[in-house]
């Protein structure tokens, strides 16, 4: 294997690392005032790497870097949408970022390492990879959770994700250590082939805490709340697409491959965290005033509900799973669109009756963002009841009947906390005026509902053969 | 003395025990934010005491270099860390784990 092979399998990382490093050196240079150029090339990076992703398809199996770093269709398709949320999420934060006075240049240059930590963490073939990729999304996130550095909300916010995440990281560490202990070796190989002994289960089972918290699933899922209250809205809208699509697909990837002949040893501990989460994340949202912390509540029940496919099994599971968290994270980009567009007087804003009469004020907006709840809580004939309606089968053919109920229960509870935006928007008197909305954001909101809405069921069908594709590779 | 031999599950022991300190560190803690980073840094380092260990005993380089990774990762994080602790400080005017209240639901 000689280098440019290698960088060939590795290209829309290497990409995306190379423009990073450039881009760091000529900000060093250029300082805050070539800030906004700056985040309009990283768009462009982020996206070129995106579509690399896609392109790297006929590839199907191939490793790189002796074995440490491996890529695939299932993580390929997981990989390109992440740097396509990134992207997408950067384009639509320009105008925030100018009223809140925090158009620095190290925000663009932050997404674009957090991106490339997930897609590093979705190409690993090894612990070691593994592990530098969740790192380098980590300390990337944690810095960009504080970005708003004059806010106690966000500094704050900041803290509370690093000292947890740093929690997490330790458990994902020690597991690694005792897998390789246990197995021999930490590549996704020798640990597959490895004997299924108890150090070997009690390594799977911290790797899991360590995964499940970076997915935000419960009983991982406290921190979630409050970085999202407290975290800048464009940063959370990061948040709550990219990485998470990706720490979702990486947690099924680790758990189908490597730990795929062990497959008896996780399925009842992923399904009971599959079913936590979608309780917690149903009726915490119930009491919650803050959208975004709402928004947290339905991330957390959706990431549990992706899960259903990894309990699953590969077989059952797989395409699932890419399914719906392509579905939910348009969706929710698309829902954040429209809190970053809630400005009065240049504050932003995040009180649920602050949406009191949005169609009177945005009647655009108000019915893209209705369509967008309504994809993310799963009601038909929006994109994301045939996401649900894939993880659920995926669990009827695993045998998991009581989680499917579970699932379907939770999901008519949460549609109380959807339905509750709705009516604000739909049925309240309106406030005051809202401030304009910057056209980048209104562009990526319409583009998502139109993706959300059930006209363009072809697409869903293009997207379905793909998953299929994707994970039968 | 026979029988009195170090073996791998001698230094389990250790570094299961300073992980233990580690995460009891960071929740029994009420007192102070910077007891909290040497404990994440405990936990760490615990991590490292098995990967030599492993590595001893499995024969292999591989724990060897993952603890090297673990080392500078566990700097970088340590650095993020205290900066964003420097920034809170500046909005909050204390550093005491009780007062870190400001988001709650």
């Amino acid at each position: 294997m000689n280098l440019l092979a290698d960088l060939q399998v590795a290209l829309p990382d290497a990409l995306l690392a190379g423009f990073g490093l450039v881009a760091l050196l000529l900000a060093a240079i250029g300082g805050d005032r070539i800030s906004g150029l700056l985040r309009f090339v990283s768009v462009i990076a982020l996206a070129a790497a995106s579509v690399f992703a896609f392109l790297q398809f006929p590839l199907g199996d191939a490793e790189a870097f002796n074995g440490l770093y491996k890529v695939s269709p299932f993580v390929l398709f997981a990989k390109g949408a992440t740097y396509a949320l990134g992207a997408l999420s950067l384009f639509m934060s320009g105008g925030f970022l100018k009223t809140a006075s925090m158009e620095r240049y190290e925000y663009a240059l932050l997404v674009v390492f957090a991106a490339l930590g997930a897609g590093v963490m979705l190409s690993a073939n090894d612990l070691m990879t593994l592990y530098l990729g969740v790192e380098t999304l980590s300390l990337s996130s944690y810095v960009l959770a504080a970005f708003q550095r004059d806010s106690l909300k966000s500094s704050e916010a900041g803290l509370k994700y690093f000292v947890l995440g740093a929690l997490a990281s330790g458990l994902l560490l020690y597991g690694s250590s005792l897998v390789y202990g246990f197995a021999g070796g930490t590549g996704y190989a020798a640990i597959a082939a490895a004997e299924n002994t108890v150090g070997l289960i009690f390594g799977l089972v911290l790797i899991i805490c360590g995964l499940a918290f970076k997915a935000s699933a419960a009983p991982f899922h406290i921190w979630t709340p409050d970085v999202y209250e407290g975290a800048p809205a464009p940063v959370v809208a990061f948040f709550a697409t990219a990485p998470k699509i990706a720490a979702v697909v990486v947690l099924a990837h680790v758990m189908f491959t490597t730990f795929g002949p062990h497959e008896a040893s996780w399925r009842m501990v992923i399904a009971i965290i599959a079913a936590l989460s979608m309780i917690i994340g149903a009726f915490g949202a119930l009491a919650q005033n803050s959208i975004k912390r709402i928004l947290a509540y339905s991330s957390i029940a959706n990431v549990g509900f992706a899960l259903i496919g990894v309990a699953a099994g590969v077989e059952a599971g797989a395409p699932s799973v890419l399914v719906y968290m392509t579905i939910y994270v348009i969706g929710t980009l698309g829902i954040f669109g429209g809190v970053l567009a809630l400005r009065r007087g240049g504050q932003a804003i995040d009180q649920v009756s602050d949406l009191n009469g949005l169609f009177k004020l945005k009647p655009g907006m108000a019915l893209a963002m209705v369509i967008l709840i309504f994809s993310v809580a799963g009601v038909p004939p929006a994109a994301g009841f045939f996401g649900k309606f894939q993880v659920l089968m995926a669990g009827l053919n695993g045998d998991l009947l009581w989680l499917v109920v579970v699932g379907i229960l939770s999901s008519a509870v949460s549609l109380g906390y959807y339905l509750r935006l709705v009516w604000a928007m739909m049925m309240k008197p309106p406030g005051e005026p809202l401030d304009r909305t910057d056209l980048s954001v209104s562009a990526t909101v319409l583009v998502t509902a139109v993706l959300a809405f059930p006209v363009i069921t072809i697409a869903i069908q293009m997207l379905l053969d793909a998953a299929q594709f994707a994970s039968a590779g | 003395m026979a029988g009195m031999e170090i073996g791998v599950g001698h230094y389990l022991s250790v570094s299961a025990a300073l992980f233990v300190i580690g995460v009891f560190g960071i929740f029994v803690n009420r007192k102070n934010i910077i007891v909290i980073l040497m404990a994440i840094e405990l936990i760490l380092l615990s991590v490292n005491i098995n990967l030599v260990a492993f590595s001893v005993f499995n024969g292999t380089i591989v724990g060897q270099v993952f603890a090297m990774l673990v080392l500078t990762v566990a700097a970088a994080e340590a650095a993020v860390g205290l900066a964003i602790l420097v920034v809170y400080f500046r909005n909050r005017g204390e550093i005491a784990v009780e007062d870190v209240n400001v988001l709650r639901g």
